[in-house]
Parts: C-alpha cells; structure tokens; sequence
C-alpha cells in the first residue's frame, strides 16, 4: 500500500479476443485527441456499454485484448475514457507495447481478471506486482526495468523528453 | 550449445548483442522505420517533443496508403503535413496517395532485405518475412521514437516452425492455407511467437503467395513471420533492383530450438472461409455456400497482389458480376495495376462488371465501399472485425481471390471449384 503507483477502481468486464476496431473503429483515427476518442471507445458494443465504460476505471478481459491493428488509440480512447489499468488473461503484442507507451497499465493476470465481476473494486499495483480484488490478492511478474521507467514517466514520449531534459543522449 | 532462431539472429544484427535468448529484453535499431497513413501522428508527436533532428532520415518510409486520395479537408491537411514534413526533412522514401499499399510498395521498391529489422505503423508488418526480413507492427509513439533514438525495447521471442507440405489441390490457395491455419490455432494461437514457414509446399510457391502467408500470420498474433531466401526471392530482388552483393540473407540453424512444430497437409486442404465477426472462426467455404452477398471485395495487403488479380480474372472471364452485387477490385500498388492493365487482367474484371479503384488499402481500412445495416461482403483482406466495413450490423466474411470472384458471379458464397468446372465443361 501506499505506492505512487497504486491504482483502481471500478471494473468493466470483457469476454476473449476484444478486437482494435471494437475497441475504437478505424474511422476515428483521423484523430489523436484521447477525449475525443473516448467518445466512440467501444461504439460497436452499443451506448450501455459505452456508458459503463465511462464509469469505469478498470478493465478485466479474458485472453488476447486489443487484438488486430496497430493502432495506438486503442490504449488512448481508453485513457481518455477515464480507465486507468486493463488487466487481461492476456493481450496482443502490439497493444500491450501502446498500453506502456501511452501509460496505460495492462496486466497479465488469468487468475484476477477471471475472479472480477462488472461493477466490482480492483486495484493495480505496478511496482508491488499485486492486483486486489473481492479480498484477494493476485501476484503478477513486475515489468522489466525499461518498462517500469517509461510507465514512471506516463509512457514513451514523456520518458524521451524527460531523459532529453536530463542531458541524456538523443 | 543450441543454434539460434531467426529471429535470435536478427535481434542479435540488430541490437549487436551476442548470445540473445528467447525472453530476453535487448534495444534493436531498425533498418526502416514504415508509417503510412499514421505518419501525420508521428510529426505532430515529433512537434510535441520540440525535436527537430533524426537519428537516420534514409530510414524513414512513409506512405500514404490508408485514406487514398484524401476523404475530406481533414485527411487533405494530414497528407499536406506529410508532404511539408518529407520535403523539409528530406525524406527520400515517401510515397504519395497515388502510390499502393505501403508493405507491397516498399518490397517492390526494394527496400526489404533480406535479414533487416523493420518496424512499421501496421500490425500485418510481418509480410516483410516474405522477403527473410524481421517486420513487426508498433504504434505512432515507436515510430516517432525510432526516428529520433533509432532504436526500441524488443523481447526476443520464442519461434514457432509451421511445415506444410505437398501440392494444394485445384481451386485451393495460399489464402486457404493461411485460414484453415488461423482455423485450427486460433486468434492468440502463436501470440509473441515468430513463425518460421517451411517444407515443400511453402518452398514452391511464389513470393507474393509468402506475403499473404507472412501477413495473416499476425492474424494468430505473431510477432514477425519468416521464409527462408532461396532463389525465388532473390528472383525478386533482382527486379526490385536490389544488388545482390548487398544481401545479408539470415537462415536458421539446424539445430535452432522451437517452442513448437505445427504441420499441415496440402493436399488435403479444401477452400476456406473466416465467418464473422473474427479471422479465427474458419469453416470450409462448402459448409457456408449459398450465402447471399450484396459486395465482394478484392483488395488489401493479403490478397490484391498480380497473381491474385489473374486468378479472380481466370475466374471470371466470360462471366458476368450477379445482379444486385458490387464487385470492388482495388489493386494493391500502382506497378500492380500498371501491369494488371497492360495484360488486360483489368478489361477482363471490368468487362465482367468489377469497379477498379485506385491502389491503396481501400475498403479494407473502411474507405470506400463502406456496407449499410445487415448487408453482406466477402473480401480477400485479413479482417473481418465488426464494423470494419461500415455499418455495425454488417458482415464480412474473408476468402482467397479465387472463391471471392466465383462467388462474385453466382451472387452467393461459392465454392470456387464449382465455377472452374463449369468453365472446363
């Protein structure tokens, strides 16, 4: 407890191989504004869904999240959508590399993402490697140390610009 | 001590870190760095980050493939910036709306090799191991980054041999190959695995079949898909102007160490459909025939390349499209269209009643040929996701060039064999 990087909320559930463009549809990607994008995040699944996510602030899935394209907002339209953390049986690898570049927490944790209802309190930490829910705590592997650094400094780009700022080499 | 993957070798030329194991985490400097329609996210984040010099201009590819020409002001000021931005930085591998699809425009143009690292802003990447290339998708942030560091994280996978033997039967392709994979292992089946495709089969075939292999075998969530270089690649090389004294082909040992060995029989494979609304729910095109369809697309980085404009002609020469179905071709690349042209392939599509579109990713990225409520397409892209093609409460099945165009005629899912017999009688 007491981590800075200690984060949770609400949880939104979802069942197996939840797709890029279910998540956010191709025809929204003329935009980079995660505000924006949460406005259509999950439009396919209907306006009940969207709501829930809205609500949200976790999202448990079953195996292979974010599936198919490449396309980075589908970590952002989540970001922008107020969902702090995705914890999955498992994810896609691109998804999972967007989730850390644009800091999103993703979560490899079978055992916790099946044990979560909608509507349930789940909380992620990244440095401890602990979810908890329902009472129960689930241990996952931490991130490699590349990946805890850009996950400290809110992903990718902000890491760049912060070690720039530091004199580090371009 | 064991010998190494393909993929171990290219990390290992890529990252100049010796001895790399399967989980290991190393940094890779790319040989190119591919973005296509996404490139204005790139200079915008570049922008962001008040960087205004980069690591390696000459590799820097961009095309502009997705939206083709531009859809509205908006898309018209994303390709603007990209122009300005190519123009100013002066990139050299930047290819216009008028261009193709970006994967098949830059094999073409010979900027795949053999053994390179190459990331880009599309998760099907991977078809750059058509060529002995490591390709792999990533999102805008990675590109951006690559430009300005040259480099990114990459986990060394583990590898995975697929070996498929034998000839295919009449009237079955790569595509069925590919499906009837993605069938049986399933959307997360080979997830962070590299593939490396083998055995007589895939020793046959050309390179532009190894293209729809390498590409849907991200449909399985690999990480990077591989054929060995043999002389039907360096074939292609030579014509896409690529010295061969400047190879470096990298070949797996014989002793390399596979999570897994998968194989499948040619011979025995029957053609194969994706039914909606995902790749990996696969069926034989006979257990779904008599379908109704209100499009048929012909198009994407799977399946728009020459030889799958021939075969959808072959199929329909001397037929006509089914009333009431729209028949969209939309080649993969200008040189494919030129040539397409030049050998009548298009009068014959044309004169069956197909529309020609200008070459880019079309209505497989959702540009034209958008599909309304409970409408029906069948299409030779990899995806089959809802609402990639317009409406949420549409549907999409995917199939090779082969059952797409027979079915095209009879104006319901057909088994393509059904239509060449027809011919043959």
């Amino acid at each position: 407890m007491g981590s800075e990087h200690r984060v949770g909320g609400k949880v939104i559930t979802f069942g197996e191989n939840i797709n890029t463009d279910v998540i956010i549809p191709g025809r929204y990607l003329v935009s980079i504004d995660p505000a924006e994008l949460a406005e259509h995040a999950f439009e396919p699944l209907g306006p009940e869904t969207q709501a829930r996510l809205r609500a949200s602030d976790v999202i448990a899935a079953g195996r292979n999240f974010g599936c198919g394209s490449a396309r980075e907002q589908a970590a952002t339209c989540l970001i922008g959508a107020g969902i702090k953390a995705v914890v999955a049986a498992s994810f896609s690898r691109v998804f999972f590399r967007n989730a850390i570049n644009t800091g999103l927490i993703a979560v490899e944790s079978p055992a916790a993402a099946d044990a979560v209802s909608d509507g349930d309190e789940m909380w992620i930490d990244y440095d401890a490697g602990t979810v908890e829910t329902r009472g129960l705590t689930f241990p996952f592997s931490p991130y490699p140390k590349v990946l805890q650094e850009i996950m400290a400094d809110g992903g990718l780009i902000p890491h760049l610009m912060a070690s720039f700022a530091a004199g580090g080499p371009r | 001590m064991t010998g190494q993957t393909f993929a171990q070798k290219a990390i290992q030329r890529a990252s100049g870190t010796a001895g790399i194991v399967p989980g290991q985490i190393v940094d890779a400097y790319p040989d190119l760095y591919m973005s296509h329609t996404a490139s204005w996210r790139c200079i915008r984040t570049l922008e962001k980050m008040g960087v205004d010099r980069l690591y390696d201009v000459d590799r820097v590819a961009m095309v502009m493939d997705h939206i083709s020409p531009a859809m509205d002001a908006k898309t018209a000021a994303h390709h603007a910036l990209c122009r300005e931005f190519a123009q100013r930085m002066g990139v050299k591998h930047f290819f216009d709306v008028n261009s193709g699809i970006a994967h098949i425009v830059l094999m073409e143009h010979g900027l795949v090799r053999p053994g390179q690292f190459i990331i880009g802003t599309d998760s099907h990447s991977t078809i750059y191991g058509a060529l002995g290339a490591f390709g792999t998708g990533v999102g805008f942030s990675e590109i951006t980054a690559a430009w300005v560091t040259g480099k990114l994280w990459v986990k060394v996978p583990e590898s995975v041999q697929v070996v498929i033997d034998g000839e295919l039967a009449p009237g079955v392709y790569a595509k069925d190959v590919m499906l009837k994979l993605i069938g049986d292992l399933g959307a997360d089946g080979l997830t962070y695995d590299s593939v490396e495709f083998s055995g007589s089969y895939v020793e046959g075939i050309s390179v532009s079949e190894r293209m729809t292999f390498c590409n849907l075998a991200m449909e399985m969530g690999a990480k990077n898909a591989y054929v060995a270089p043999d002389d039907t690649t360096l074939a292609y090389l030579d014509e896409a102007g690529v010295p061969r004294e400047e190879l470096e082909v990298l070949l797996p040992d014989p002793d390399a160490a596979y999570r897994a060995t998968v194989r499948l029989d040619g011979p025995t494979l029957a053609p194969q459909i994706a039914v909606p609304h995902t790749v990996d729910n696969v069926v034989d095109v006979g257990d779904v025939a008599g379908t109704k369809l209100d499009q048929v697309f012909i198009g994407s980085c799977a399946n728009a390349k020459y030889d799958d404009l021939v075969i959808a002609a072959e199929v329909l020469a001397g037929h006509k499209v089914a009333p009431g179905v729209r028949l969209i071709v939309t080649p993969a690349s200008a040189k494919i269209m030129a040539r397409a042209a030049a050998n009548g392939v298009l009068t014959t599509l044309i004169e069956a009643g197909a529309m020609i579109t200008n070459p880019g990713c079309g209505a497989c990225a959702g540009n034209g040929g958008a599909m309304t409520d409970g409408e029906t397409t069948l299409s030779t892209a990899n995806r089959n996701f809802q609402g990639r093609m317009g409406s949420y409460h549409s549907k999409i099945f995917l199939s090779s060039p082969a059952t797409a165009a027979a079915s095209a005629i009879r104006g319901v899912i057909t088994d393509p064999r059904e239509v060449v017999a027809e011919v043959v009688a």
